[in-house]
């Protein structure tokens, strides 16, 4: 039965292109058919081949399928390498996407590019579970480029409206900055130790680096440089937020649960050669730690329900990069799941508040929903409990480990586990202001008739509620793949610090409640003061990282493309041109048209031939 | 029987090949220009012929025979051609019919 | 003998001559048979009495009729001649004559290196063909087929729409 496991990417993949090659003509229920069957298969397939490797109690398993390309000593193969990390991404993967696709088949009924969304959601499905499954780093690429291509057809997905098409690009590029910095380092490793298979280069890499030496920092960096793009991490963060502009089941699928951990994935998955560069390793944890800070500010002022939870996506996978930097591998690939149902019932939840308020957007237009829309409120009560930490929810387990494991660090570790206190101190103040302010107080704008939903947008919400709820209790499989050089699970830390972990978030809770459900501080009174107004506005526009990489990189590169407008490379080829055209004028006028010149040409040449042939 | 120089044979095709040139190069009449040509067909007919009589082989003529047909034939399908051409525009000058070009 | 092959030369390049030159379409048409038969007479002096029957046959008698048809038909007569005399300017002549006299003196210089003598002797029809319908019937077959598809395509070409 594990051998099957080649099926996984392939239900979504034959989905994709029984959508594609039917290009809309299947009514719209047999797309919701295939589309979120294909993945239901998939999830079942998976959950079969799980419980037969947890029970052979193996510590990893390869299945190789064919062999890709053979170039000298380069052979990577379509091979499948199966071990407790790669399971627990697979069974999210697929568990969730699948949750998320059911919920899609009522969330976008309305829409006329129903079979077009699918298609490219199965796609990203395949190129997903291709992407954890593989077993050799060109696999991963593969996979790792098409994520990044669906989740670019996926934002510009409303593509009529220029602005949707305009984030579209910018989440490619940007991204295409960190998967250049991936694609170095897979050559460089290559270069040095002969081979692209994962657990090869990593045990290669063992052997033959010593810690701290300069190829490994190299490599370690560079593919810390695809990550951080995919992830959404300093600094190539400014993407994430813009992607809202896709359908809001594509923010919970891949800007939530599974693409943008990605990056945390590829850490963990080569974290041997994360452990012999300590001091990228250390980058890692200040990179997550500054996200976590950065991301929670803005939050606090973002107005736009999905850019709120866009903010605390890239806060929260922040956190898991502080995880690895801390080397508490297997406490962010916990963090990775549970953030994964969370995000992902927020995200579906706010859709169906979306949808049920028309297409509105903006918090400060809610209001009071509280008791029309039971479902969402429900679902956004345990999905920011959830998010905050709240006690013995999902996220308060996995959030518990990292700070502890950033504790126990040597070194920076404090002020790490400080920073990371007080981001978490940061989510339960935004997250219960939105959560305030949507479904408390007055309406202040849109009131919605009924809530939207049905069987197949609501079920999958009640599972990811009950997921967030006791996700924290699943234990993962992941001590065989991290065995090596893990931070210790037992922590030894006083109750007091242990009461101010827990205590932090729900003070952030309860000064969200002061401000904007009681009332008690005026909001009004502390934007009067100018310099929250300043923070404000910075805050707003996301520490205005956009507008310094637009004077960094944008700006410089529009002014040598203006300057270089007559193309001085094409002057060449534009050369080539006008040699070509010239020598057509000159010959074109000996077509004259009279039969006679053209005899004369004949008789003429019959001379030349003549003359040739006498002399030689 | 007095013998007679090749040479002079092969002189006479060649002149007659000349002044079928000339005149196919020179004419403006279409009719006058398809006669030229048969002069050149008939010419390199007689240099075939010359060359025949010099080995005293029969293949020479089996060659002006082809040339024959190919002259025959030429000429039906010119001569159609010519029709058509004085239908369509009133005129033998083929200097009229210059619109191929460049 | 050899003075009737001196004497039909001089016949055929003067006719030649006078078809290139004529501006009457009906007499450049008489001086080309004209010119033809002299190159028959030169074929039977060269011993090809089947070529020289065939030449005066197909060539002054069949083709050329052809040739006399095509004239009736366009009504080219005496009044084109005017034409052809404005059409023919002396400075016309001048660069064809020069191409043509270099290929002479080309074809001259190339035959002038042939040296021999021929004393003709008789090749019959006989022998003619015999070689046509022994190795050279493909020939024959081939000839017939262009024959067919000049045929259909003067037939068609000459339709009236």
């Amino acid at each position: 039965m594990l051998d099957l496991i080649w099926l996984l990417p392939t239900y979504p993949l034959l989905g994709f292109l029984a959508l594609v090659l039917t290009s809309g003509r299947l009514p719209k229920k047999i797309v919701g058919i295939i589309g979120a069957g294909s993945v239901g298969l998939s999830f079942l397939t998976a959950a079969i081949i799980a419980t037969q490797f947890l029970a052979g109690g193996e510590d990893y398993f390869v299945k190789e399928v064919w062999a890709w390309m053979a170039v000298g000593s380069f052979t990577p193969g379509f091979s499948f390498y199966l071990d407790g990390l790669s399971l627990v991404m697979m069974l999210v993967i697929t568990g969730v996407g699948f949750l998320i696709h059911l919920y899609a088949t009522g969330y976008m009924a309305d829409d006329p590019s129903f079979s077009r969304f699918f298609s490219y959601m199965n796609l990203f499905v395949a190129a997903m579970l291709m992407l954890v499954l593989g077993d050799n780093l060109v696999l991963l690429y593969l996979g790792w480029e098409g994520v990044g291509l669906c989740s670019y057809l996926l934002i510009g997905f409303w593509y009529t409206n220029p602005a949707n098409g305009y984030a579209a690009r910018k989440a490619f590029i940007v991204t295409r900055v960190g998967d250049t910095s991936m694609a170095i380092g897979l050559f460089l490793l290559f270069a040095q130790l002969g081979t692209l298979n994962i657990q090869d280069v990593l045990h290669a890499a063992e052997a033959e680096w010593a810690v701290g030496s300069g190829l490994a920092i190299a490599a370690a960096l560079l593919l810390l440089g695809g990550a951080v793009g995919k992830s959404a991490q300093l600094p190539l963060q400014t993407w994430l937020p813009d992607a809202m502009a896709g359908p809001t089941p594509i923010s919970a699928l891949i800007h939530a649960a599974t693409m943008v951990t990605a990056g945390v994935y590829l850490i963990a998955r080569t974290h041997i050669l994360f452990e012999i560069a300590p001091s990228v390793q250390l980058l890692v944890a200040w990179i997550g730690l500054i996200t976590v800070l950065m991301a929670g500010f803005i939050a606090l002022t973002q107005s736009d329900i999905k850019r709120i939870l866009a903010f605390s996506t890239m806060s929260q996978i922040g956190y898991m990069f502080l995880a690895l930097g801390v080397g508490a591998w297997s406490a962010a690939i916990f963090h990775l799941m549970t953030h994964a149902f969370f995000k992902a019932l927020l995200f579906l939840a706010s859709g169906t508040v979306i949808l049920s308020v028309h297409h509105e957007q903006n918090i400060f237009k809610m209001g009071g929903l509280r008791k029309k829309l039971p479902v969402s409120f429900a679902s956004f009560l345990i999905g920011s409990l959830a998010l905050t930490a709240f006690p013995f929810t999902s996220g308060y387990f996995s959030k518990d480990e990292i700070l502890l494991a950033a504790l126990e660090m040597d070194g920076p570790g404090t002020i790490l586990w400080v920073g990371g206190v007080l981001g978490a101190f940061l989510t339960g103040i935004y997250t219960f202001r939105l959560f305030f302010i949507v479904f408390f107080g007055e309406n202040k704008g849109h009131v919605p008739e009924n809530e939207v939903g049905g069987i197949h947008m609501n079920g999958p919400l009640f599972l990811l509620m009950i997921l967030s709820l006791v996700g924290g209790f699943i234990a993962i499989p992941v001590e065989s793949v991290f065995s090596h050089g893990e931070v210790h699970e037992e922590h030894h830390v006083s109750t007091l610090i242990h009461g101010f972990m827990i205590a932090v978030p729900l003070i952030g809770i309860v000064i969200s409640y002061l401000f904007f459900y009681a009332k008690i501080f005026s909001i009004e009174k502390l934007m009067s003061i100018p310099i929250s107004q300043t923070l404000h506005r910075f805050w707003f526009s996301g520490w205005g990282m956009d507008w310094l990489y637009d004077r960094l990189i944008v700006f410089p590169f529009l002014w040598l493309s203006k300057i270089n407008k007559a193309d001085l490379i094409d002057s060449f080829y534009a050369f080539i041109v006008k040699f070509a055209r010239a020598s057509n004028a000159m010959i074109v006028r000996t077509q004259t048209g009279y039969i006679r010149w053209y005899a004369l040409s004949i008789a003429a040449g019959l001379v030349v031939l003549i003359s040739i042939g006498v002399l030689l | 029987m007095e013998s007679i120089p090749i040479e002079h044979g092969l002189i006479l095709a060649a002149i007659l090949f000349s002044i079928g040139l000339i005149g196919v190069l020179t004419r403006r009449n279409i009719v006058f220009v398809l006669m030229s040509l048969e002069i050149m067909l008939n010419a390199s007919g007689l240099a075939f012929i010359v060359a025949a009589s010099r080995w005293g082989h029969a293949e020479g003529q089996i060659m002006f025979l082809m040339i024959l047909t190919l002259a025959a034939a030429e000429v039906a399908v010119g001569l159609g051609l010519i029709i058509q051409m004085f239908r369509r525009y009133k005129t033998v000058d083929i200097n009229e019919l210059s619109e191929m070009k460049g | 003998m050899i003075i009737l092959f001196y004497l039909a030369a001089a016949v055929a390049i003067i006719a030649t001559v006078a078809v290139v030159l004529q501006t009457n379409i009906v007499h450049g048409l008489l001086y080309l048979i004209l010119s033809l038969l002299a190159v028959a007479v030169i074929f039977y002096v060269l011993g090809a009495p089947f070529a020289a029957v065939l030449e005066a046959i197909v060539y002054a008698g069949a083709i050329m009729v052809l040739f006399l048809f095509v004239i009736m038909m366009l009504n080219l007569g005496q009044h084109t001649q005017n034409q052809e005399r404005t059409w023919l300017t002396p400075r016309g002549w001048i660069g064809p004559s020069i191409m043509a006299a270099i290929l002479l003196g080309q074809l001259l210089n190339v035959i002038s290196g042939i040296d021999y003598e021929i004393v003709p002797t008789q090749v019959g029809v006989m022998q003619v063909s015999a070689l046509l319908f022994g190795p050279y019937v493909l020939a024959v077959e081939l000839a017939s087929i262009l024959l067919l598809a000049g045929l259909v395509a003067a037939y068609h070409l000459a339709k009236t729409k």
